[in-house]
């Protein structure tokens, strides 16, 4: 099945067709990279350019590499980077503005000259023949040719980057390892803290979230009985990514007394 | 059709992964970045592969991926150490050699 479904994809006309639908569609996604402005949808768009590449790699004979793209890359790797982002939260420095005066002008001239350069290159180039195809190569399968070659000419290269891949492990370890400086509070400790400090406000523990009988989710503050919301009742994180509703929104304008009891 | 569009492509891809490396401040946006390019190399070495009917050239682009995955690895533990200490992820705010 597969086998025939690369058989139709590299004919001509279907792999042209493939191109031209998905290679637009590529750009266009690590173009919004760029532009968008939170740090997920950056994520979103950079999983679906990885798609679209490993499908590209298929339509060019390169099985495994596709398959591998996939597992590693749109798995592994953006998973990765979506879970770094949720623990790192999401701050202000996803906006857009420039620091360095003149950055982002010159980035694209730059951009624009780099590019056209590498075009008018790849334009001009000729290896004096047509493109011959890997269908020798891969007569045994893109697998079988693949292994023979990682475990025989590069099997130097295989053992030194396997050996690379523990130390990466190691050093992440390393560095995210975290090492706690002062020994963690005891619930006693704290309880004594909250009686015998300055102020007796959080003795009970801190206000719970929720204008009660109008809204009750975590992202709305408390209101306290001047009306006033009590900011230390949501979670301080929620605020600073501007997931925080006003109480406001749920302030009665004028009590409904127009329904009638039902019977 | 012509193998060479592949390279257009890429070419493309690489350029808008390297513009991103300078224009974005958030150091995981900045990471993402500099992951397109390691990929746009990769679409050119798999099509070199095809155009020259020989294998090398994948083996490359499933070297230059274990590469990657090892930086990534490292890279992002970085980036949640110096978030760690400095409470950000900007780029900008990890100027403490400046002052």
């Amino acid at each position: 099945m597969i086998n025939l479904a690369i058989a139709v994809g590299q004919t001509q006309a279907p792999e042209a067709v493939l191109f031209w639908v998905l290679a637009p569609l590529t750009v266009a996604a690590a173009l919004g990279m760029l532009l968008v402005k939170k740090a997920v949808h950056s994520a979103i768009l950079m999983a679906s350019v990885m798609i679209n590449l490993a499908i590209f790699y298929i339509a060019q004979d390169a099985l495994f590499l596709g398959i591998v793209q996939i597992v590693v890359y749109t798995g592994a790797v953006m998973m990765l980077f979506l879970f770094i982002l949720m623990l790192v939260g999401v701050d202000s420095s996803d906006s857009l503005t420039e620091t360095i005066t003149g950055l982002r002008p010159m980035a694209i001239t730059a951009a624009i000259g780099f590019g056209g350069l590498m075009v008018s290159l790849i334009g001009r180039a000729t290896i004096g023949r047509e493109a011959v195809g890997l269908q020798d190569a891969n007569a045994n399968g893109n697998v079988k040719g693949l292994a023979q070659l990682l475990f025989s000419t590069y099997v130097w290269p295989f053992e030194v980057v396997s050996a690379l891949l523990i130390t990466a492990a190691l050093g992440a370890m390393v560095l995210a390892h975290h090492q706690r400086i002062q020994l963690r509070p005891t619930q006693r400790q704290l309880s004594i803290q909250r009686f015998r400090g300055a102020s007796l406000a959080n003795a009970a523990g801190l206000p719970g979230p929720g204008v009660f009988a109008r809204h009750n989710a975590v992202d709305v503050p408390a209101l306290l009985p001047d009306g006033t919301p009590a900011a230390n009742s949501i979670n301080a994180t929620l605020e600073a990514r501007g997931d925080m509703l006003s109480s406001g929104n749920f302030e009665l304008g004028k009590v409904d007394t127009s329904a009638g009891e039902e019977k | 059709m012509d193998a060479a569009n592949y390279l257009y492509l890429s070419a493309l891809l690489f350029t808008i992964g390297a513009v991103g490396v300078v224009v974005r401040r958030n150091a995981i946006v900045v990471f993402m970045c500099v992951e397109l390019m390691l990929n746009a190399a990769n679409l050119a070495f798999v099509t070199f592969s095809r155009i020259n009917g020989d294998l090398n050239g994948q083996v490359v682009a499933f070297f230059t991926m274990v590469v990657a995955a090892c930086e990534v690895v490292v890279g992002l533990a970085i980036i949640v150490t110096i978030y760690r200490s400095r409470r950000s992820a900007s780029v900008d705010d990890a100027s403490l050699l400046k002052r």
